[in-house]
């Protein structure tokens, strides 16, 4: 069935992304794409914790997560990929073309940046990063959970 | 003695509020517990929003979803901080027996809660 979601989301793996789009889009594995957190066992027990069983969790820096596209696309499985944040998700569709979409799912406050929606707060560099992204052929829009209406990246980056 | 344990009920949109609302009306006063909501605000932006709730003493974090941004915060907050435990799946019962058992430490009250929260989920009905 392949990757049903690329989703940007700084919470990572939290309610909306396991009860709401898990369930919603029939989830069988997580792909968790952040250095960070491939780097370090207790975030993962962390995360793992509260998935159900039927879904598998799996945890990938960026540049592994690349090589990684072509198995989780051919997977007969549901998939949702998550990374935390613009960059990473920039990086996976420029090694990984197969990305075709994103969902940008909740980038919230923080210093520099300013409200978009309700649940995305970008500063000028990462609106920008985003309309590159785009550009490139990416189709994204930003949705939190999976009844809301897609909003197109135009009018919110 | 020594000072009643503190409770944080650590929840989405405004349940926290919403339960330690509830408590108050049963029991009189709050019992030491304060409400934390999720709404707005990164990891970082949470885990602060918590400590800050929590302060420097023993405490219970009440979390609602197990595998949500309560219960995963709390846990990273909770993790190398004996005088801190959470519990997932907060309910109205288990913060009342909370309320009446606060001179426990951490690890009694989090087995207490647990415990108490889980027997009052019953089937009721002919």
């Amino acid at each position: 069935m392949s990757v049903v979601l690329y989703r940007i989301d700084d919470r990572l793996i939290h309610g909306q992304v396991v009860v709401g789009w898990g369930q919603s889009v029939g989830a069988g594995f997580i792909a968790l794409v952040d250095d960070e957190v491939r780097a370090s066992d207790w975030e993962q027990e962390l995360y793992r914790m509260g998935v159900p069983p039927s879904v598998e969790v799996e945890f990938a820096s960026v540049a592994e997560a690349i090589g990684r596209v072509g198995a989780w696309e051919a997977d007969p499985r549901r998939g949702i990929v998550l990374t935390s944040d613009i960059a990473g998700m920039a990086e996976l569709c420029a090694g990984a073309p197969a990305v075709r979409k994103v969902n940008v799912g909740g980038i919230h406050y923080r210093s520099g940046r300013r409200e978009r929606l309700r649940f995305v707060y970008l500063s000028d560099e990462e609106a920008g990063q985003l309309r590159r992204l785009a550009a490139t052929g990416v189709s994204i829009t930003a949705q939190d959970v999976p009844t809301a209406a897609p909003v197109p990246v135009e009018r919110f980056a | 003695m020594s000072e009643p344990l503190r409770g944080v009920v650590f929840a989405h949109a405004d349940l926290a509020r919403a339960l330690v609302g509830a408590v108050r009306e049963i029991v009189g006063e709050s019992a030491g517990l304060m409400a934390v909501s999720n709404a707005g605000g990164d990891r970082a932006a949470l885990a602060q929003r918590l400590e800050e709730a929590v302060g420097g003493g023993p405490a219970l974090v009440f979390a609602d979803l197990a595998g949500g941004s309560c219960a995963s915060v709390a846990s990273a907050v909770a993790r190398g901080r004996p005088g801190l435990r959470v519990v997932t799946g907060v309910n109205l019962p288990m913060l009342l027996e909370f309320a009446f058992h606060r001179d426990e430490g951490p690890d009694a009250a989090a087995r207490r809660a647990a415990l108490s929260g889980r027997a009052a989920v019953k089937e009721v009905g002919p």
